[in-house]
């Protein structure tokens, strides 16, 4: 099952190689990784989507936990939550292709934040469904480029992640 | 405030820490620290010949004492041989704090000199690891490593150091902090109270229980509640390889080691047992055999100070997470008054019929009391173990190296107390015995320390020789010679027809007592039984000497017993070499 697993951690040098090497010391995958220093310059928000059966979510949750760095960790698949995703994706728009790309983007409500004579870059941000939805739309378009920022998660209501 | 030098507060750091020996070898990355401890240094620099040797020295030194070993290595080819070591520690969780130079910041990253990424090449062998990037964060980077290293679940902390914060013409204001606190780190410091609650419920409901502990037991200081605990109940208790002396091996109760090697006795009860309280062992593939098949009648409590070893490979049913000691405590206290209550718990007619099994089984085939080794004209290897034993009374501290003789060690000698057996469990390093030795006589000078080890194993860091005639460390180095690989050949017999691969040395052996000899140590050669007692005698009379006992054994002999794989469970073993369960 996928899951998203959310942690605060130290912002030193270091400390992603540490949650990376992790996962591929113990055979785990990592799926998508999205990381940044949060308002405290000292913390930064790492998030990762990961696969595996219930025992093995639970060993990587423990084993991630029992790093140093790691200071607070969340599975936010564990309750509800708002994921997002970023993707930049660079197409060839031209012709009568041109129109129907702009209006697949908009109904999927992305933007077009870069134009060129022959080209369009989409901004889309959603769910990873959502944007594996529009890549899929574009299946008649000639895509050039994907650029997808990984999931960045955080939980609904009061629940807080933080110190 | 005292004003120091990065490589001045180091050697600072070593003194105010209490720490009594640094196992070390010097180099270009670290040339300022070295002049620092010879300037002003109280503690004692131990100068090895490896930079594994100082890892494992180090380590031997820890398992003994239980404080932390400390090495100090240069940058590139000093930190990567010391790496082996680093690992042998990770694998049985034995405190450590290396210290390894680095070239200068500015040059990090361009392949200077005797540069290597230690942090990169140590991270998954590590428990944690700093780079030192500031002088003036040395003395509160150090508390750290000390703390993580010897808290929790303890083991190996790296802290590469690039020779320019150890320059000794900047001066900064040196204060060690008499304590640390980590907000991403809290090891557990007792066990959840429900949970130890359930746990004594369950254990006292048993028919057919089993302890089983492991090096967590050893290292967590909870042998003597663990003693007291089981003998309380009158269950039986078996030990892994690295907690062995955890539970007194003579005492009645013991049923000797379990697993791959274990004792006949202690793998039969633990599969048919319905109560197994395990204590500080993680349940490792060199125990369990099959996973699948493991003990299928049994309940299993499970107490560990690290959530990451509960339910890795067995489930556990009852997981305690904390340190063995409190959690060992509350479960005395929790039995005792749920038998207050109950005092017909446990059922004392099951137990008696279980120790009736116990004692049928101890009695067919165990290994002190059953089953004995092939006759033979030569000498077994079993019987230099039991002659070690007798000369020694038990009390030695004994070192091993891996393979053949590191399982006889384990098996025949009766370990009545902890930090008396030391050997790389986990990793299983063949050449580190006889440094470990060296680290647990200096801790222990007075007492009798002796490495087993074979003709293979010795010679991965025999040149440490050398150091003993340094530092006057008379340990007594028992060679079990078979002039084969042993354990290697021992699975070419029994998996590849006898095809010996590699396995031999084709007559290259040195003379041992010579090279010894050369090291100025004093060597003996046993050739027959009926000598062997006394030469085990003359070479523990001379204290002050190294003695390497050259011991010629049978060849031919295999360790029993062995777990039948792949597929077999706890109850499927080899008994001898025709022989099964």
């Amino acid at each position: 099952m996928r899951r998203i697993i959310s942690m605060l951690m130290e912002n030193e040098p270091g400390a992603l190689s540490r949650v990376v090497g992790l996962f591929s010391q113990r055979g785990y995958n990592i799926e998508t990784l999205n990381v940044a220093p949060t308002d405290d310059p000292t913390l930064s928000r790492l998030t990762l989507t990961t696969a595996g059966d219930d025992k093995q979510i639970e060993q990587i949750t423990k084993h991630l936990n029992k790093l140093v760095d790691v200071v607070k960790l969340v599975d936010l698949t564990e309750g509800a939550h708002i994921e997002r995703d970023l993707m930049l994706i660079k197409v060839r728009a031209q012709g009568a292709l041109r129109d129907e790309v702009k209006r697949t983007t908009d109904i999927f409500r992305g933007q077009i934040v870069d134009v060129g004579p022959n080209v369009y870059t989409i901004q889309l941000a959603g769910t990873s469904d959502k944007l594996d939805s529009f890549v899929a739309a574009m299946a008649d378009v000639d895509i050039l480029e994907v650029v997808r920022s990984g999931v960045a998660g955080i939980s609904r209501g009061e629940k807080v992640l933080s110190l | 405030m005292e004003l120091l030098s990065g490589g001045e507060m180091i050697a600072r750091v070593l003194e105010d820490e209490g720490v009594e020996y640094i196992f070390g070898y010097p180099g270009g990355a670290v040339l300022h620290i070295y002049d620092a401890l010879f300037k002003d240094c109280k503690v004692p620099h131990v100068l090895v010949r490896h930079e594994q040797a100082a890892t494992h020295a180090a380590d031997g030194y820890a398992r003994a004492t239980g404080k932390p070993g400390v090495v100090l290595v240069t940058s590139g080819p000093g930190a990567t041989n010391a790496i082996t070591g680093i690992a042998t520690a990770y694998m049985d969780s034995i405190p450590m704090v290396v210290l390894s130079g680095q070239v200068q910041s500015h040059l990090i990253g361009e392949d200077a000199f005797q540069e290597t990424d230690m942090i990169g090449i140590s991270r998954p062998i590590v428990k944690h690891s700093f780079m030192v990037k500031r002088a003036e964060d040395i003395p509160v980077m150090m508390k750290k490593a000390f703390y993580i290293a010897a808290s929790g679940r303890p083991g190996p902390v790296v802290i590469d150091i690039p020779k320019d914060v150890t320059r000794p013409d900047e001066k900064f204001e040196y204060r060690y902090p008499r304590t640390v606190k980590m907000r991403s780190y809290a090891p557990a410091q007792r066990g959840h109270t429900g949970q130890v609650k359930k746990a004594a419920k369950l254990l006292l409901s048993a028919k057919r229980p089993v302890i089983y502990a492991g090096g967590g037991v050893v290292q967590g200081e909870g042998s003597e509640l663990l003693t007291s605990l089981a003998r309380e109940l009158n269950y039986p208790v078996t030990n892994t390889l690295m907690g062995l002396g955890c539970y007194p091996a003579t005492d009645r109760q013991f049923l000797g080691m379990l697993g791959m090697h274990g004792f006949y006795e202690a793998n039969m009860a633990m599969h048919h047992s319905d109560v197994i309280l395990a204590v500080g062992a993680r349940f490792d593939d060199r125990v369990t055999n099959t996973v699948g098949k493991f003990c299928p009648g049994a309940k299993i409590i499970h107490i560990d100070v690290d959530p990451t070893s509960i339910s890795k490979t067995v489930p556990a049913d009852i997981p305690i997470v904390g340190p063995v000691q409190s959690v060992l405590e509350e479960m005395g206290v929790q039995l005792a008054a749920l038998r207050e209550k109950e005092p017909d718990l446990p059922d004392r007619g099951a137990l008696e019929r279980w120790w009736k099994q116990i004692d049928e089984w101890r009695a067919t085939h165990g290994l002190w009391t059953g089953r004995r080794y092939s006759e033979s004209k030569k000498i077994m290897p079993q019987q230099v173990i039991e002659s070690l034993y007798r000369v020694t009374d038990g009390n030695a501290y004994v070192t091993s190296d891996v393979g053949q003789h590191q399982m006889f060690a384990a098996q025949y000698y009766r370990f009545d107390q902890p930090r008396r057996w030391i050997n790389s469990g986990g990793l299983g390093t063949m050449g580190f015995g006889l440094p470990a030795a060296m680290g647990v006589k200096l801790a222990f000078p007075d007492s009798d320390v002796a490495c087993v080890t074979g003709e293979g194993s010795i010679q991965m860091n025999i040149q440490e020789l050398s150091t003993c005639t340094q530092y006057s460390t008379p340990v007594k180095i028992i060679n079990l010679r078979n002039n084969y690989l042993g354990m290697v050949k021992q699975w070419q017999d029994m998996q590849y027809e006898g095809r010996y691969a590699m396995s031999t040395y084709e007559d290259s052996l040195p003379d041992f007592v010579k090279l010894v000899e050369a090291y100025g140590h004093v060597g003996m050669q046993v050739t027959k039984l009926a000598d062997l007692d006394a030469k085990m005698e003359e070479a523990f009379a001379m204290k002050d000497k190294l003695v390497f006992l050259d011991v010629i054994i049978d060849p031919m002999e295999h360790v029993y017993p062995m777990h039948i794989a792949p597929n077999g469970s706890m109850k499927d073993m080899w008994l001898s070499k025709n022989e099964r369960t």
